[in-house]
């Protein structure tokens, strides 16, 4: 602080004296030029990406678009991808209802190290996470040639893309609820228990509406990576057409086969689904009256 | 789970709850996990040497590490001034901006690399503009860079968002009025604030970028010892069938991420005390 001023004069200074006001806020060209970087960063990388996606699915026509969509390899990847959600949302919801609980209403010993233990698959690469499964259940893996002696198919079929896509989000949930129900205490559910109510009603009529934003919001984000999911999939998958094509693979393989304008239309798809995801996660948070958070 | 217990509690459910969380975590993630290590345990030293020092794989190792820090690097400046701009002031279309910014989150990553690449290559929208200026971005290092960026960027802007909303104006307040001019202010106050959050959100990008696949294969070009990362060169050796190989090298990778993720959560602690502490004594 080279240039400290003279002694303030505080009978004579106005409520927001003219240094101070330039020291907390930015002279107008300073704001101009940030904003004007920061807005051309942002539509470089975001902005241009995703107006890219719906241009080139467009690019050779509304027949090639609609043909693209409604292909039967594409509508198999669809029912796929669908099904890898429906079974990955709930079971992953149930288990972050469970965990958050156990975490949040009671105390244990050994309960930060099962907290840090949750976030795991967050920590792995989604390669890794598919290659373990390979490694456990194919056909040179630990159990996989005594599980396809007896007709199992796990890898190279649904139930390791399965496997893998439920491994992948298993911290979703999870991770939204149990700050949030800490955060909430248990007095209202011992208030409950004490009136009579019995554990499942607790749960339904205290626990779980006070905590329905939290575990919608938690859902979302699990659907949007259940169904984008690549990497881990695209190990286990085998890449079978019609069978074992999830619709990111679908989107993969027509671009490797230059049919980029499909690849795009099929990629359009899981776009609508990013943007809606992101409004919808928006909203929640504005309901919730709070700032957006990272993953 | 009687024996677990540290407080009694009349809330129902204990036992039922931390059984199923405590098996399920176990049969999905634990053992699956656990099999990976048993896996590289099998294969002899050398053998495990030979996979994870092969100048391929160091190649592999090496630009992984290096377009991850300048990805990170680069989201760590970028994402300090998104922050700060919607934070600090208000323009039409904020809202927007804002709910953007989790893009890279939310679009699969399999779009988000075909559509760089389509991009960046030398006929794309962007690539017919930089082939000229003897930039090559697509099936180069730098492409690679660029898919990192895309990937890593929400990490930074939304652990740096939340501390820059909570900063007092007291504080700039008085180094005003102490006389520091708005530069100053923002070295001396506000960034010794501010960089525990740029430093966690620049690990997490980094963490994140290591082992990241869809967005980067695509623009890569995949050339061993040139352009292949890490998380490729093992789905390549796992194509071919080098079990051996592919468990090697996910499991230095996988060890390098829970390194890096112990760090982060390490760091955050000794943040959060270090705030804690400044709190008490002032």
């Amino acid at each position: 602080m080279t240039s400290a001023p003279a002694q303030p004069d505080w009978t004579l200074a106005p409520a927001t004296p003219p240094r101070a006001t330039s020291a907390i806020t930015d002279p107008p060209w300073v704001r101009v030029l940030l904003i004007g970087v920061a807005l051309a960063f942002l539509g470089l990388f975001l902005v241009l990406p995703l107006v890219t996606v719906f241009a080139q699915a467009f690019s050779k026509g509304i027949g090639v678009y609609v043909d693209a969509i409604t292909d039967p390899m594409a509508l198999a990847a669809m029912r796929l991808t669908l099904l890898v959600a429906a079974v990955s949302v709930p079971i992953n919801a149930v288990f972050g209802i469970a965990a958050a609980w156990a975490i949040a209403k009671f105390e244990f010993r050994g309960k930060s190290l099962l907290i840090a233990l949750i976030d795991l698959p967050f920590a792995v690469s989604p390669v890794v996470s598919g290659l373990i499964f390979v490694l456990l259940f194919g056909a040179q893996g630990l159990v996989g040639p005594w599980l396809i002696e007896h007709g199992v198919r796990i890898i190279f079929a649904v139930p390791g893309i399965l496997l893998a896509t439920t491994f992948i989000t298993f911290p979703f949930v999870a991770r939204e609820l149990i700050p949030l129900m800490q955060e909430q205490g248990t007095d209202e559910e011992e208030a409950a228990v004490s009136l009579g109510a019995s554990g499942f009603q607790v749960f339904r009529r205290v626990t779980l509406p006070n905590v329905s934003l939290g575990l919608l919001y938690g859902i979302v984000l699990l659907n949007a990576r259940a169904m984008g999911e690549f990497g881990a999939v695209s190990v286990v998958s085998g890449h079978i057409r019609g069978q074992t094509n999830t619709m990111p693979l679908h989107v993969e393989i027509l671009y490797n086969e230059y049919q980029g304008a499909a690849a795009f239309a099929v990629a359009s798809l899981l776009a609508l689904l990013a943007v809606v995801t992101l409004i919808v996660k928006r909203g929640l948070e504005w309901r919730m009256g709070r700032a957006s958070r990272a993953i | 789970m009687g024996l677990l217990r540290t407080r009694r509690s009349v809330l129902p459910g204990f036992g039922l709850t931390l059984g199923f969380t405590v098996i399920y975590l176990s049969l999905l993630i634990l053992i699956p996990l656990a099999g990976l290590f048993v896996k590289s345990a099998s294969l002899t030293g050398a053998e495990f040497l030979a996979a994870v020092g092969s100048p391929r794989a160091l190649a592999a190792y090496r630009l992984s590490f290096g377009a991850s820090f300048a990805a990170a690097a680069t989201n760590a400046g970028f994402g300090l001034l998104v922050a700060w701009v919607l934070v600090r002031y208000r323009f039409p279309g904020r809202g927007v901006v804002d709910a953007l910014v989790d893009l890279p989150f939310a679009l699969p990553t399999a779009v988000a690399g075909i559509t760089l690449t389509t991009l960046l290559a030398k006929n794309g929208w962007l690539g017919r503009y930089l082939e000229p200026l003897g930039i090559s971005v697509a099936y180069t290092p730098l492409g690679i860079t660029v898919a990192l960026v895309f990937i890593g960027l929400p990490f930074v802007v939304r652990t740096v968002q939340p501390v820059l909303q909570d900063l007092e104006p007291e504080l700039e307040e008085a180094a005003a009025s102490l006389g520091a001019n708005r530069f100053e202010t923002f070295r001396r106050v506000l960034f010794p604030t501010l960089w525990p959050a740029l430093v966690t959100g620049f690990a997490l990008a980094f963490a994140r970028s290591l082992g990241e696949y869809g967005s980067v294969v695509f623009i890569s070009g995949n050339m061993p010892m040139k352009t292949e990362i890490a998380p490729l060169l093992i789905v390549t050796q796992l194509e071919q069938y080098e079990y051996g190989a592919a468990t090697a090298i996910a499991a230095v990778l996988l060890v390098l991420s829970f390194v890096l993720l112990l760090g982060i959560n390490a760091f955050q602690r000794y943040g959060t005390r270090r705030l804690a502490g400044a709190g008490t004594s002032s």
